[in-house]
């Protein structure tokens, strides 16, 4: 997953000039504090641009290689930005054993994109999570951050319907 | 909330409190949430405050029924606490209109108690609940509602008593259950002529019928998950009033450290993230390290896919978390601690920072706690999904900031832990575990389980089973008893094939050895652990060659790829596994998928690539059969099972 994302060219002029002061500055005197700042950064964009990635290596004083060992081991960070809406299936041993494998390559064929991409127009990210802890109402997925339970393949057209609908309604 | 100074401050405050009469309790957890609880809640409050009720309403965390979530409690003046399941916006407002109101329950949703009693107490029967949990011919349960209430009718009954169906029984397979309420008296196999006997017998006159009578009681004991769905997680006023900090205010006012750790060695505590190490030895071995700084660590780590047991007790009752690891840093000398908790579980972290930064405000963390001389402070350390980190040494280099690798041990970490000083990691259920056996002694935590295995142990068992839920049994329980005397049985009563325990760690164990008693040693002879208690029923439709492959993927791709015998090994397993699903494989693939099994296992550096062969080796064991058919079948055979699985997955969702 992560060698397709570093495949995604990634210059977004919004964040080409930005202050990282503001995320280094509350855990400047704290050891071990880069997993923090990175989460502080990727809770503000959705994902750890490029040119904040250099600008805290700058301020930080480490290389650029240290600060994207620990991006790209992780798998909650992303280097690629979130779609308009995102869709993250999980896949969870409850949930698959409830057949969210139907459901995920539903997705994967309705968006014409695999888990982890989003599509070419940054409508649709598409993402799996380990387990989202909804083993109750297996199998789950969570659409722009709203938890639907039991769902099956054939719901699929609908969710999807709903969130474009939501989005063109703002 | 005020700063208190002194152990008697703390207990004044305490024997001040008092607890609502009358409540409402909403379960406000990550599943209860999904489900819609945040909307329910809303409309419980407004209700009440429209109606001006004497009722509190409160958020919780979960009671473990994620079957029914969301979940309500309602405690009224006099009555029994009942518990409320699948509660819509509708349900929502007949709880305040009816049962709030009106004290008239609601058809469909009451979730029966499991302390059920033996014998009625003085107060009269007022509500019937009845469901029929035979599993034949299909639900009477309205058929039994009629002649139930035909006979309340025509008796001398006054006034009549209202006949409900219950949600849920907590009893299956045992025809029509009755429980009377608010005694909790439960009568089980139920026949029409019994009804006229219940209402003469018990209802008019107070008698216990003593052959109806369900007298085993619930095998479920709740130690850690005590407060859960009991105390408002992000309020400390309310865990105080329900005996929070006891145990912490008991050991500032006259346990040495030494005495905490000989509690522990009685109570036989031993660590619940599923190795099994004992705590107390942890703790001394940390303690014994000379050392300018020391560190403890709560591991919240909690990477199994389909395991919400950490989840929901920080969730649930985050304080009794805290305190833990408040009396592991006085146990061991540490004046600071970490809990390393996934970014995956936003509000756990939510309310782990708020019980820190209440308990900062409170002087239960700090400098010179409750005036004791001891100093204690923890911070929260956010995890970013990976599955190794949840090995300690892996997670002590993420904490560090650094990826995380894991490192050879020896050193361990009670030696050479966090920035090389000694550092004790315990996990999340096992400090939840400590504040109670302090409470209450060592001997009476020892009291249950098994000889080896002490205490309590919290699954989370999901998958194709009826009711999904946390249970916590004392260790030395059945897994069948588990799967179908607490949780219902399997989804639509088809044929249990195995339980797989333990995660992508663990291994499956077939339906002929449900029957063993749960304890770390039992579990591993079996071929599975017990892990950090993620339970998965699987039924016959479910393929075992599949299961070894999704876990093996797992593994492969949480692999930290540092050592080879894991980064190839669990590859080449992977590619040999796709083989045979596909129907390629040959008779000799399972040879050499046994041969790099053993050289993962021996030669991993850390926990995951040791035990990342288990669920291949567990299938191996008990299910070669499967793997033969598809190696004999070939791939007309693997097609059909394929399609075969995709169906069922549909048909179970």
């Amino acid at each position: 997953m992560t060698t397709a994302s570093l495949q995604y060219p990634i210059t977004d002029p919004e964040t080409a000039t930005i202050e990282v002061s503001k995320y280094v500055d509350k855990w400047r005197d704290q050891e071990g504090n880069l997993i923090m700042i990175l989460h502080d950064i990727q809770d503000e964009y959705g994902y750890v641009p490029r040119e904040i990635s250099m600008e805290l290596a700058r301020d930080l004083e480490v290389s650029l290689a240290r600060i994207y060992e620990v991006i790209t081991f992780y798998n909650y960070f992303k280097l690629v930005p979130p779609g308009k809406h995102n869709v993250t299936v999980c896949t969870g041993t409850a949930c698959y054993l409830k057949g969210s494998a139907n459901v995920l390559s539903e997705m994967e064929t309705q968006l014409g994109i695999r888990e982890g991409e989003t599509t070419e127009d940054r409508e649709f990210r598409l993402e799996t999570v380990r387990c989202i802890g909804c083993c109750g109402m297996s199998p789950a997925l969570t659409a722009d951050g709203k938890t639907h339970g039991r769902v099956r393949s054939s719901d699929v057209t609908e969710i999807l319907a709903g969130l474009k609908k939501e989005g063109n309604g703002k | 909330m005020k700063k208190f100074t002194s152990c008697s401050d703390l207990a004044k405050y305490r024997t001040e409190q008092k607890l609502a009469v009358s409540e409402v309790r909403v379960g406000l957890d990550t599943g209860g949430l999904a489900a819609g609880a945040g909307e329910i809640l809303g409309i419980i409050k407004e209700g009440v405050a429209e109606a001006d009720l004497p009722v509190v309403v409160r958020r919780t965390g979960s009671l473990g029924l994620a079957y029914a979530d969301p979940v309500v409690v309602v405690k009224q003046e006099g009555g029994p606490e009942l518990m409320y399941g699948e509660v819509d916006s509708g349900v929502a407002q007949r709880i305040v209109s009816d049962h709030l109101g009106k004290g008239e329950l609601i058809q469909d949703h009451v979730i029966a108690t499991r302390n059920r009693a033996t014998e009625f107490d003085d107060r009269p029967t007022t509500a019937i609940l009845i469901k029929d949990t035979g599993v034949n011919g299909g639900d009477r349960s309205k058929f039994f509602q009629a002649s139930f209430e035909q006979e309340v009718e025509i008796s001398t009954l006054d006034p009549k008593v209202p006949i409900l169906r219950a949600l849920d029984m907590g009893i299956y397979d045992e025809g029509l259950c009755v429980q009377l309420l608010p005694s909790g008296v439960t009568y089980s196999n139920v026949l029409s002529p019994d009804i006229r006997r219940i209402i003469s017998e018990s209802l008019q006159n107070g008698r216990v019928i003593d052959e109806l009578l369900v007298k085993d009681p619930d095998p479920q004991v709740r130690i850690v998950l005590r407060r859960c769905g009991q105390v408002d997680p992000e309020n400390l006023g309310d865990v105080l009033a329900h005996g929070g900090y006891a145990a912490l205010e008991s050991v500032l006012s006259g346990m040495s450290p030494d005495d905490v750790i000989e509690e522990m060695k009685t109570a036989g505590l031993r660590g619940r993230g599923g190795a099994g190490f004992p705590t107390w030895r942890k703790w001394k071995l940390t303690r014994e390290v000379e050392a300018d700084q020391r560190y403890v660590i709560c591991n919240a780590d909690e990477g199994d896919p389909g395991a919400f047991m950490d989840r929901s007790v920080l969730e649930g009752d985050p304080h009794a978390v805290l305190e833990g690891l408040i009396l592991a840093a006085y146990s061991i000398g540490a004046s600071k601690g970490y809990f390393y908790i996934r970014a995956e579980y936003p509000l756990a972290v939510a309310r782990i920072r708020r019980a820190i930064q209440e308990a900062r405000v409170a002087g239960l963390l700090g400098d010179n706690i409750l005036g004791s001389g001891f100093s204690f402070d923890a911070k929260v350390r956010l995890g970013a999904g990976a599955f190794v980190c949840g090995e300690e040494t892996a997670l002590i280099a993420s904490i560090e900031g650094k990826r995380g690798s894991p490192s050879p041990r020896p050193p361990y970490p009670s030696v050479r832990g966090l920035w090389g000083k000694p550092t004790s990691i315990n996990n999340v259920e096992t400090l939840a575990a400590v504040s109670p056996i302090i409470e209450n002694g060592g001997e009476w935590y020892a009291g249950y389980g098994t000889e080896q295995s002490r205490g309590t142990k919290v699954f989370a068992v999901t998958g194709k089973v009826k009711n999904a839920q946390l249970v916590e049994i004392p260790m030395g329980v059945s897994i069948r008893t588990i799967v179908y005397d607490i949780c219902g049985g399997v989804l639509d009563d088809e044929d249990i094939k195995a339980v797989q325990t333990g995660g992508p760690s663990g291994g499956v164990i077939p339906e002929k050895h449900l029957d063993t008693e749960i304890s770390y040693e039992s579990l591993s002879e079996l071929g599975s652990i017990m892990g950090s208690g993620g339970m998965l029923v699987m039924d016959e439709y479910d393929s075992m060659v599949d299961v070894a492959r999704f876990y093996l993927k797992f593994s492969v791709e949480e692999s930290c790829g540092k050592c080879a015998p894991c980064r190839v090994g669990g590859y080449q397993m992977q590619q040999l596994l796709d083989k045979i699903f596909r129907g390629r494989g040959k008779v000799e693939d399972l040879g050499s998928l046994r041969k790099i099994c053993r050289a993962m296992q021996t030669a991993s550096l850390c926990g995951l690539g040791q035990t990342a062969p288990n669920p291949v080796l567990s299938t191996l064991r008990y299910f070669e059969d499967e793997y033969q058919a598809f190696i004999e079948g070939g791939s007309a055979y693997a097609r059909k099972m394929r399609k075969q699985l995709a169906e069922a997955g549909e048909q179970a969702g």
